[in-house]
């Protein structure tokens, strides 16, 4: 379809697959195709052993102490966060309970605590936004006071900001709530550590770390377990089932129905020893050095002209950089850009209260991955010029 | 490969940069149709009057990209003070233009032919189907117009 390289920055939205996560795949599908936690067949023995280890290895990259017993499998970070809400959420918040969100956060950590007041009438508090777009912690601890859980992002996918996810734990705890962590953006540009944070809950998806779409993860302090309910129901999350009713399998299969997504789990598993092989420290210090020198080249080529809505220091801040290119819609710097082959994202990249925080409709959005470089920040630059000199 | 002039002809470009009826009537007795593109979070309202079968004044209130933008200034040029059956006429010829036919991308060849005449300035939107994603863009006003002349019927 192009004729042109593509020079891929859009990454937030979802990382490129590397070669091996592909044939990691491929090899299950072509080789060892078979059910999971069924059969007794040497092929089904081998998916089994495969979907497990995949757990095993993904749990131990975010550094969960019982990886086996505290890895959920989900279809992403939208439904673990729905799995959140919907088993951990009724069972545990009644009408007068709380739970504090942030301004920043994507949809998918917004939607399921409004379907959750909808339900059962909790009630929900925001975190503000400052103008230089961090969190507002100035009265953290009266919008603690009294809730039950925390819900934040490590990363926002717009601002590029950077959240003190360890500092807001201990408040959280200290205020006798639990927190729970959108690691949707963080998770793959950065070393993560969910024992060394003391968070009680990660979301996270496969697709935005090199691995494939279809799956992601629930992390779940274990000791919290024993006070969540099933959340889907059918095949494989039972112990037992008769005419009168079930019982709930033990442990996380509970979680689990319905034949999981096997080939992706293999893929995500590839993805994470991928990403592990890099080095996520590496990935970090590399990330970092490229955003630095985009944003000092949109400061220096526009310095009227373009203003980027996120950080513009380095501290706490990540690999995404929104921008608002003055007299020029974001769709429309976007379909210059995409004349250059480069990709971007324009859009409220489902954070829609955070838009209006700024009042914005839609940003335009690059975003690093391991494998961009300065010659994409190169092949933007030029073709942000033409979209300047398009629109006069 | 599509050309970008294709997209952003001058014409387009002017009515982004200095947009036709814009602004807000006063409601009743104007009627306002809102509509929303939710992927790119366009917002656009449309303000009709109506008078003896005829649409008297149109004003267009909102926010979005230089495609939509045009498109509904585009659109206020072109039917304001007409008869409502030459505004319902004139939309569906324009819907008609944005209709893609996937053959007809790469030659100039229609398989049927809009009257292009009858679009006047109108017809310098023809380039957008060449980029379907920004189709939603082009129709986001007319769409609303529809919403709003059926209200009132």
């Amino acid at each position: 379809m192009h004729e042109r390289p593509i020079v891929y920055l859009d990454t937030a939205a979802t990382a490129l697959t590397p070669r091996i996560v592909i044939e990691s795949m491929q090899r299950y599908y072509e080789t060892y195709h078979s059910n999971v936690h069924r059969a007794v067949y040497v092929t089904a023995a081998e998916a089994t052993e495969a979907y497990e280890a995949a757990r095993l290895a993904i749990g131990r990259f975010i550094g969960a102490p019982h990886p086996a017993d505290e890895l959920i499998f989900t279809h992403g970070t939208t439904e673990s966060f729905n799995l959140l809400a919907k088993s951990w959420g009724r069972a545990n918040l009644t009408s007068s309970d709380v739970v504090v969100l942030t301004e920043m956060e994507h949809h998918a950590n917004l939607v399921p605590w409004f379907q959750l007041r909808d339900e059962i009438g909790i009630e929900i508090r925001f975190i503000k936004v400052t103008d230089d777009f961090r969190l507002d912690l100035s009265n953290l601890d009266e919008l603690l006071r009294g809730a039950k859980l925390l819900s934040v992002t490590g990363m926002s996918n717009v601002l590029g900001t950077i959240n003190p996810i360890a500092e807001l734990a201990a408040a959280a705890h200290a205020a006798g709530a639990l927190i729970a962590v959108d690691g949707a953006q963080s998770v793959a540009h950065g070393v993560t550590n969910v024992a060394g944070l003391d968070i009680d809950f990660l979301a996270f998806g496969a697709h935005k770390m090199m691995g494939p779409t279809g799956i992601g993860a629930l992390w779940v302090r274990r000791s919290i377990l024993d006070s969540m309910p099933p959340f889907l129901g059918g095949g494989g999350m039972i112990a037992d089932v008769s005419l009168n009713g079930f019982s709930a399998a033990d442990g996380i299969a509970k979680y689990e129905a319905g034949t999981p997504p096997i080939a992706e789990a293999i893929g995500f598993h590839t993805a994470v020893h991928y990403l592990e092989s890099l080095g996520m420290e590496d990935i970090a210090a590399y990330e970092h050095e490229l955003t630095a020198s985009l944003l000092n080249q949109l400061a220096t080529q526009f310095p009227e002209r373009i203003r980027v809505i996120g950080p513009t220091t380095m501290e706490m801040r990540g690999g995404v950089v929104s921008f608002d290119v003055e007299g020029v819609h974001p769709h429309d710097v976007a379909q210059v850009l995409d004349q250059f082959g480069v990709c971007v994202r324009p859009g409220h990249h489902c954070a829609k209260p955070l838009m209006k925080r700024f009042s914005l409709a839609a940003t335009a959005r690059a975003s690093f991955g391991p494998y961009s470089n300065e010659s994409d920040i190169e092949m933007l630059m030029t073709a942000l010029d033409d979209a300047v000199r398009l629109f006069g | 490969m599509s050309n970008l002039e294709d997209l952003y002809r001058e014409i387009i470009l002017d009515h982004y940069r200095n947009p036709r009826n814009r602004g807000e009537l006063v409601t009743p007795p104007a009627h306002k149709a809102e509509g929303f593109n939710p992927l790119c979070g366009d917002e656009i309202t449309v303000y009709l009057q109506v008078e003896n079968d005829t649409l008297v004044d149109i004003k267009i209130a909102g926010h979005g990209c230089s495609i939509s933008q045009s498109s509904a200034s585009l659109m206020t040029a072109a039917v304001k003070g007409k008869s409502l059956e030459t505004v319902r006429g004139t939309i569906d010829t324009f819907k008609q233009l944005m209709t893609v036919h996937e053959s007809s991308l790469d030659t100039e060849v229609d398989p049927e032919p809009v009257n292009l005449r009858a679009l006047g300035e109108l017809a310098a939107l023809q380039g957008v189907v060449k980029f379907p994603v920004r189709i939603k863009c082009a129709t986001l006003a007319w769409n609303t117009l529809t919403q709003g002349l059926s209200d009132l019927a």
